[in-house]
């Protein structure tokens, strides 16, 4: 750098050529096999990880069906103002576009998507399909006025023309708590729909209870473990990966067994006279279960991090500390303290996230108070199959995670954070 | 000495041992004088630092009493001795900045902040690094930071300050600097100082007197200066500075000095009693290589003896000459590299002489 090309000249090599393209011949071979290293992987990665997350994500907004399924309606409604009922052209689009659906038998697609939007749209257009085969000729208007009473309500059309768009934000309204009213604005949903804002909520509630509990119990572990003889921290270490090596849905059984009202737990309590037979402890299928066993569960994702942290502060810090006339709680404040930091923000970023997307433990022993976002999310996959709002839902918590990741990384500094 | 109020560390008959079977350190008694440098040295796992531990409150004794100006120090916690240390990775803290360091122990005693900014400045002017005061330990060079550890074991005013070997991760120009520069401040600011080293030279510069330490037991404590020409055994001899062996028999006593008939067959030996058994026994015979005579003709020297020049070696300064003297083949001779000195040649034989009193007849 001191004696290089300070005016911008080209540095060359000694054939002559610029140095930067012989050193790029040069390294071109080593980034080619570091690239066929990564390859299987990234491959796979790709496949089985990158794609799915993105069609997921797209579901959330896309809006294929009406545009889709029934053309003709979808044109003719272009034009339209939503100030009244359409006019005969665009009945007879819909009759030729039911009529259509009716043969295809795709027209309950659109039936399904529209009654995400309001509840009962489903029912009007299948059963108007089915009446649809009969219609010989027009004036088609009060034909369709007679298949279903609802071909009347101004809102069926308003929430027709919305969804001729290929895209639609209306899953991440539901996501949200929001909703589309008769005229079309942008609305709450009434108190006792508001569900989703209550979970999200919840979810990260709960796992920053259990990220705070984890760090309490594990810093005084991790401290033992790095302080202690090679041979005893070896053995304890055993203790704190055991988890690892059980299948989680063992665990989460076990912590069943162990918490019921029946069980171990509130036996021994009782057996103690701690409590009454009658007045057992609800410790499970609520809140406390979730955190109890989902605490059990990644404790080791906090002791791992904070454990080689430790292991690298060598115990003359303390020494000197005290040497210098601290008494030895400030001295473990001040100095021993500060120094771990990089280990419990690497623990609580790894449990926050693990916790936030949590499915398993919180399914099983969570019970309606305990059940976490991804609970929802698993079953607008599985059960109501509107997978629409499952990759809103999904896209959301990966979003709020990311934000959270961008906001650690500005307080912390993620070079900070050491994991091993 | 002991009685004597200027004593400031006194040890005694310190034991410690860590697993309850091998003592590390077996009875240890030591005087330190206010205002007194006293090294100790020896190779490591001689007991030495376990000793300065002991001194810091970081080892409790397993037997004995170490006091403090005239108080038993042996209940009292590290942190209310009032000691300053200095470690040998200097143990900065390393999320504080440098003036952080140094302000740590002054605000721990509770002392106010514009005294603090006084004293955090004063001692960062002494050890020559003002202005580095919001550095980070790790934006400094290893004698800076070494600087700043002895600045901060010194900001607080401690009567007693000890050093575990704080100089072992220099280099060696920087460590010589800095032997002087420690050496100096001891000097201004009067205090006390216990430095544990495993290196001789640092020893010899800094120290008023030496504790040799080998194998939990001080082999000998005396100042530099003794401790180099007097080593009261063969330890003590071959550990400080370079020493040539020989081995022999005592044949006869006469006074101070003795007569020995060397091993290798070439003779009797006329040395000094040091440290010997009696007639009869088998003796060491240690002699400093600088006190060797070379091309002297038989007379000149209280003894004289041939020997082969196995092999030479030029040091600028000095030809460092190994020659086969008395089945010894290990035998050094300095040939200083002044004006008109001695040539020798490899194979060379040639005679080498020196006096009665050069020579001390140790333990074997």
């Amino acid at each position: 750098m001191a004696n290089g090309n300070t005016q911008g000249e080209v540095v060359l090599a000694a054939d002559g050529t610029p140095l930067k393209e012989s050193l790029n011949k040069a390294m071109r071979k080593n980034r080619i096999r570091a690239l066929l290293l990564v390859a299987p992987l990234f491959i796979f990665i790709l496949f089985s990880f990158l794609i799915p997350i993105f069609d997921m994500t797209f579901r959330s907004v896309d809006n294929w069906q009406v545009g889709t399924l029934m053309p003709n309606t979808s044109l003719a409604l272009k034009d339209w103002d939503g100030k009244a009922i359409p006019e005969e052209a665009v009945f007879e689009a819909l009759i030729a576009d039911l009529k259509a659906g009716a043969i295809t038998r795709e027209i309950g697609k659109v039936g399904t998507r529209l009654n995400y939007e309001k509840s009962g749209m489903r029912s009007m257009i299948t059963s108007s399909a089915r009446k649809s085969k009969k219609v010989k000729e027009g004036p088609y208007k009060p034909i369709v006025f007679k298949m279903h009473k609802k071909w009347k309500d101004l809102e069926t059309w308003t929430v027709i023309k919305r969804n001729t768009s290929a895209y639609t934000i209306g899953y991440y309204l539901n996501a949200v708590d929001l909703k589309f009213d008769k005229s079309g604005e942008i609305v709450r949903q009434p108190e006792n729909r508001q569900i989703y804002g209550k979970l999200f909520l919840r979810t990260f509630a709960i796992s920053m209870a259990i990220t705070i509990i984890c760090i309490i119990l594990a810093y005084p572990i991790s401290y033992l473990l790095a302080t202690m003889p090679l041979r005893y921290s070896n053995l304890l270490m055993i203790f704190v990966l055991l988890p690892f090596w059980t299948s989680l849905l063992v665990r989460t059984t076990a912590w069943i067994a162990m918490l019921q009202s029946q069980g171990v737990l509130n036996d021994l309590f009782v057996f103690f006279g701690f409590i009454d037979d009658a007045n057992r402890l609800q410790l499970i299928y609520n809140l406390t279960g979730t955190i109890i066993a989902m605490t059990h569960i990644l404790l080791p994702f906090m002791v791992l991090p904070l454990y080689s942290v430790m292991k690298t502060i060598p115990p003359t810090y303390m020494r000197a500390a005290l040497s210098l006339g601290a008494n030895p709680f400030v001295a473990f404040v001040r100095v021993y303290m500060p120094q771990t930091l990089s280990g419990i923000g690497a623990g609580s970023i790894l449990v926050f996230i693990l916790s936030i997307g949590y499915y398993i433990t919180p399914a099983l022993v969570g019970g309606t108070g305990g059940t976490l976002i991804s609970n929802q999310i698993a079953y607008h996959m599985q059960s109501s199959l509107n997978w629409g709002l499952a990759g809103a839902l999904g896209a959301l918590l990966l979003g709020s995670v990311l934000a959270l990741y961008t906001l650690y990384n500005k307080i912390v500094g993620i070079d900070n954070m050491k994991l091993g | 000495m002991s009685e004597s109020p200027d004593i400031l560390v006194k040890f005694e008959s310190v034991q410690k041992s860590y697993d309850g079977e091998i003592l590390v350190v077996k009875d240890f008694n030591l005087d330190v004088a206010k205002g007194e440098f006293v090294t100790m040295l020896g190779p490591s796992g001689s007991g030495k630092t376990t000793c300065l531990m002991m001194l810091a409150g970081f080892e409790p004794a397993t037997h004995g009493e170490i006091y403090l100006d005239g108080v038993p120090i042996n209940n009292v916690p590290p942190h209310k001795r009032g000691i300053g240390m200095v470690f040998q990775n200097y143990a900065l803290f390393p999320h504080m900045t440098v003036a952080e360091n140094l302000a740590f122990p002054l605000e721990v005693r509770g002392l106010g902040k514009s005294e603090i900014n006084d004293k955090v400045k004063k001692a960062l002017d002494m050890v020559r690094l003002g202005g580095f005061e919001d550095r980070r330990p790790a934006q400094l060079s290893g004698g800076q930071q070494q600087r700043v550890a002895v600045s901060r074991a010194l900001v607080f005013g401690p009567k007693l300050v000890l050093m575990d070997e704080p100089l072992g991760a220099l280099d060696k120009n920087l460590r010589e600097e800095m032997q002087y520069e420690i050496k100096h401040i001891h000097e201004e600011l009067d205090v006390t100082m216990v430095y544990v080293t495993h290196d001789q030279v640092e020893a010899l510069t800094m120290s008023n007197r030496i504790a040799v330490f080998e194998d939990g037991i001080v082999q000998q404590l005396a100042a530099p200066a003794e401790l180099y020409e007097k080593p009261d055994n063969a330890f003590v001899a071959g550990f400080i500075g370079e020493n040539n062996r020989l081995f022999g028999e005592v044949k006869s006593i006469d006074g101070d000095f003795c007569q020995v008939e060397l091993e290798g067959g070439s003779g009797m030996i006329k040395a000094l009693c040091v440290n010997i058994g009696g007639v009869g026994t088998r003796t060491t015979l240690s002699l400093r290589p600088e006190r060797v005579i070379i091309g002297g003709t038989p007379g000149s020297s209280t003894n004289t003896l041939q020997g082969t020049v196995e092999e030479l070696i030029y040091l600028g300064d000095h030809i460092r000459s190994r020659v086969s003297l008395s089945g010894n083949s290990d035998f050094i001779v300095k040939v200083p590299n002044s004006h008109g000195h001695v040539h020798l040649k490899e194979g060379e034989v040639t005679s080498l002489g020196w006096e009665a009193e050069d020579c001390r007849a140790l333990d074997a």
